[in-house]
């Protein structure tokens, strides 16, 4: 049992100091122990976080070992009856067997239902097209271990998506955003602080293969034609960086 | 000479007899084998196993170590004292009509000569999993091999189970077919890695290279399309499906070169970004074969309506997201396109197609036997005025949204149906109204008595529904029903789940394939282990009270193949009763369930042809086996493993 109790207290002291991806302040509980940590492995559609769930009426423990008998109940998230649901779902992972595309379909489905309404005549003007499906795009962080995705289409301005990449690659900061939102980010002293290699500049890959500054050309067109996105050190945007001086002097 | 297509091993036999004094000797092991001589067609060519590389092999050492049989099967010269020996060339001749992969693995263990006949004239080989074997051992049994199916990772990596760098890489295979087997034609791939660079190095080192058909795969990106496009002159198949790819934009369409006209089937119905109208109709009305066209979604109505008016021929069509908006001559025009199709048996796609949309499709349904619609969500009406135009249907695929009332429709009009699939619109929606219940899924097996497959994904079951369901259809053969609530009881009598699998394994005497759902007990699985004599696959999730669930599987279900499991209460005792089963079976999955890492060295000690891994996951107790694979191997533990998979030994 010492040994038990030394690894225990050997894991708390790790969790004080452990790094981790994640705005300063408040910190969020860890997750329990035995429950899966980081982002090893993919995740479903949604978030998913990994349950254990004690279903049947007598399962029991094949006796393992003390320190083993954290393999966590779920706490009802798939419980119908259970009130307060966390907002990101809590999702078994791998359940209901479904294959991912057809998921992401789904989503796509569900929202172009009900935007549309049931029987339309052929000749109507004013039905409305099904959106275009979600735009999921990669992004990646120089120097970030693994790769988060996006949907585009959930944003509705330049600062909505900077802010939630902010949260998912803690060391990316955009900085001041003015009512422009990433428009500010390229006035001229910014954007000397990027050409020391002291910032990270977001850029993205656009339909024609080429990796353009983000915050160029107004949000609708951008979530068009972005591809997708990479934040790279301000030392590697240089390439970047002369057209983005060009235009604030055009503007200016 | 013989110019029949393909024969069954019992004209085989006889034209041996006719021709040989050892013939009447060998004749009744072979009564038992009769089957019949249609060739396969590719779909169902992979639910064979290829029993002929593991097959129980007297010679085969315990050590797993290559016997005198394996090796190269050596060609015999005739000799004149020989009179009584049958000439090699004439029984290998015989025997490469041969199709099926069970005949040819009962013909090889036949005697010495009957194995070497049918090592050289087996051009196809299926490998179910491929650390089950190594790609040398494969190319020194059978020599002259055209086609390769090749299936990697477990089932469960489907749904996020799996590592992604768990392997099943097909680089390895590559490189030795491109010495062994140069005139490869046909490579069929289910969930494996495969990288650009092995779809350039297939594209440039195979110059008779026909057929790709990749299913789950992962690793490439379009670049490597681009590779086959380019370079692959006679290329007839490129399918791809359901995978995980990187998409650099549809410039690889392009890559076929202006003269090419061989494709008979393109499938790239999954590929998220555009590719050019404009090559793609020129490319199908070059290729006056093409038989199979299934499009992705940015392929608009217009540019379908040509496509079809250029290949009338097509035999099944996945027709993109039919979602544009029509004007009346538009409408009239694609429904006039579809008309053409008189030889349509196959239709999918129709991502977001409406219902008027939908319409344009009635002309060419009359021979439509499979319908896909499993990706748009219908309304009960919508399937209900679909339906009368597709009397031959015999498998159909939709979405819970068209409900009970749907399902109704499907149980009137559709007298010969054999499968139906009912997928959830929003699995993660609970308060969804208007899905699927058990009343649903008996209206169905009402009005269609001859249904033997059913995939139902439905929010609640009872006995009772399931019990009618198979008093009404006892033909199944595959029935997998998923209560996507885990450890959901009979929402009516809120009892276990029991009594329904009983009838279904009691009554249906045909099954090959089950999967359960709901609350579940051991009753269940004393059901199964006593009457699912002929299952093959068996998953189970949430399900089970002890070790005794999975014990009377294993002791019972004697030709059981593959068997996966997750989140249920079995342990060390259940893992080790099927200790004598293993090397029968193609894989057992169990994840989440109770086996510690003892139990899997005491499985790993009594059966060294096993290869037993175990995925351990972040965080979790250096004794509990988190995720465990067994199966069944000639090629030795893995030499490939990454860091996260351990392959349990005996120490």
């Amino acid at each position: 049992m010492a040994t038990a109790e030394a690894d225990m207290y050997v894991t708390i002291n790790f969790e004080e100091t452990e790094l981790r991806l994640g705005l300063p302040g408040p910190t969020v509980p860890p997750p329990p122990l035995g429950s899966r940590t980081g982002a090893a492995g993919k995740r479903g559609f949604s978030e998913t976080v990994d349950l254990k769930l004690n279903l049947s009426p007598s399962a029991k423990m094949d006796g393992c070992d003390p320190h083993g008998a954290a393999i966590k109940t779920a706490n009802n998230a798939c419980s119908n009856n259970d009130p307060a649901k966390p907002p990101a779902k809590a999702q078994v992972v791998g359940w209901p067997p479904i294959r991912s595309f057809r998921k992401n379909v789904m989503a796509v489905q569900k929202s172009s239902n009900d935007a549309q309404p049931s029987k339309k005549p052929a000749a109507a003007t004013t039905t409305a097209t099904p959106p275009p499906p979600a735009a999921f795009v990669k992004v990646s962080m120089d120097g970030a271990p693994y790769l988060r995705k996006v949907d585009l289409k959930l944003y509705n301005s330049y600062s909505d998506l900077s802010e939630s990449l902010g949260k998912m690659f803690s060391s990316f900061t955009i900085g001041n955003c003015g009512p422009n939102g990433m428009k500010d980010f390229m006035s001229e002293s910014k954007l000397v602080d990027i050409l020391n290699g002291s910032e990270y500049v977001p850029s993205y890959e656009d339909k024609d293969g080429d990796w353009m500054l983000v915050g160029d050309v107004p949000w609708e067109m951008f979530v068009e034609s972005c591809k997708r996105l990479r934040i790279m050190k301000g030392s590697e945007a240089i390439g970047l960086a002369p057209r983005a001086v060009e235009k604030c002097k055009s503007r200016s | 000479h013989l110019f029949i297509h393909s024969i069954s091993i019992f004209q085989a036999v006889l034209i041996i007899l006719h021709l040989s004094p050892f013939g009447s000797l060998l004749f009744s092991p072979f009564s038992s084998h009769l089957s019949s001589s249609s060739p396969i067609p590719h779909r169902e060519r992979e639910s064979f196993d290829s029993e002929s590389l593991l097959s129980p092999f007297p010679q085969i050492s315990s050590s797993g170590g290559i016997s005198a049989m394996d090796r190269s099967p050596k060609r015999r010269s005739i000799s004149p004292d020989d009179a009584t020996r049958f000439p090699d060339e004439v029984l290998e001749r015989v025997l490469a009509l041969l199709d099926s992969p069970k005949d040819r693995s009962a013909v090889s263990l036949v005697c010495r000569d009957w194995y070497s006949a049918e090592s050289w004239s087996r051009r196809h080989v299926f490998i179910g999993n491929c650390y089950s074997v190594s790609p040398e051992i494969v190319a020194r049994r059978f020599p002259r091999i055209r086609s390769v199916t090749l299936k990697g990772k477990p089932r469960f990596s489907d749904f996020n189970l799996v590592p992604d760098n768990w392997g099943a890489d097909v680089h390895s295979w590559l490189l030795v077919f491109a010495s062994e087997y140069p005139f490869l034609e046909e490579l069929r791939l289910k969930r494996m890695r495969v990288t650009d660079e092995s779809l350039e190095f297939l594209a440039l080192n195979f110059p008779n290279f026909r057929a790709l058909s990749l299913l789950s795969c992962d690793g490439f990106s379009t670049g490597g399309l681009a590779s086959v496009a380019t370079h692959c002159k006679n290329l007839t198949e490129l399918d791809i499906q359901e995978n995980g790819i990187d998409d650099f934009g549809g410039e690889w369409l392009s890559c076929f070169p202006d003269n090419f006209n061989t494709l008979e089937v393109l499938n790239f119905s999954h590929l998220n970004t555009d590719v050019n109208p404009d090559v793609l109709e020129r490319l199908v009305s070059r290729c006056r074969s093409l038989k199979v066209l299934k499009v992705n979604r940015s392929i608009s109505l217009d540019c379908l309506q040509r496509l079809l008016v250029s290949a009338p021929q097509l035999t099944e069509l996945g027709a993109g997201s039919f979602s544009q908006e029509l004007t009346p001559r538009q409408h009239a025009d694609l429904e006039h396109a579809f008309g053409l199709c008189k030889n349509l048996s196959v239709l999918t796609g129709l991502w977001e197609a409406t219902a008027m949309n939908l319409s344009a499709v009635y002309p060419a349904c009359s021979r439509l036997s499979f319908l896909n619609l499993s990706y748009t969500a219908l309304q009960s009406q919508e399937l209900a005025s679909l339906l009368p135009h597709c009397p031959c249907l015999r498998r159909l695929w939709v979405l819970d949204s068209v409900g009970d009332k749907g399902l109704e429709a499907v149980g009137a009009n559709c007298p010969s149906l054999e499968e139906i699939r009912v997928f959830p619109a929003d699995p993660f929606d609970e308060d969804m109204i208007n899905a699927v219940t058990e009343s649903g899924i008996v209206a169905v097996s009402q009005g269609c008595p001859k249904l033997h497959y059913i995939l139902y994904f439905c929010r609640q079951m009872t006995n009772a529904a399931v019990a009618t369901v198979v008093r009404n259809c006892p033909d199944f053969t595959h029935f997998r029903l998923c209560i996507m609530n885990p450890g959901q009881p009979d929402h009516t009598t809120n009892q276990p789940m029991d009594e329904a699998f009983g009838s279904v394994v009691k009554t249906c005497k045909k099954l090959q394939r089950l999967s359960v759902s709901g609350l579940l007990t051991d009753l269940t699985f004393k059901y199964i282990g006593k009457y699912a004599k002929n299952m093959e696959t068996l998953s189970v999730a949430f399900a089970g009270s002890s070790d005794l669930g999975m014990q009377y599987v294993m002791e019972g279900c004697s030709k059981l193949r593959k068997l996966e499991i997750r989140d249920c209460p079995f342990g060390n005792a259940a893992l080790l009763s099927g200790l004598e089963k293993y090397e029968s079976m193609r894989s057992l999955w169990m994840s989440a369930c109770n086996v510690t890492m003892n139990g899997c060295r005491v499985l790993a000690r009594e059966m060294p042809r096993l290869n037993v891994e175990v995925m351990k996951e972040e965080g979790s107790d250096d004794c509990k086996a988190d995720k465990v694979y067994v199966y069944r191997t000639v090629a030795g533990p893995r030499r490939d493993a990454p860091p996260s998979v351990l392959t349990v030994s005996s120490l």
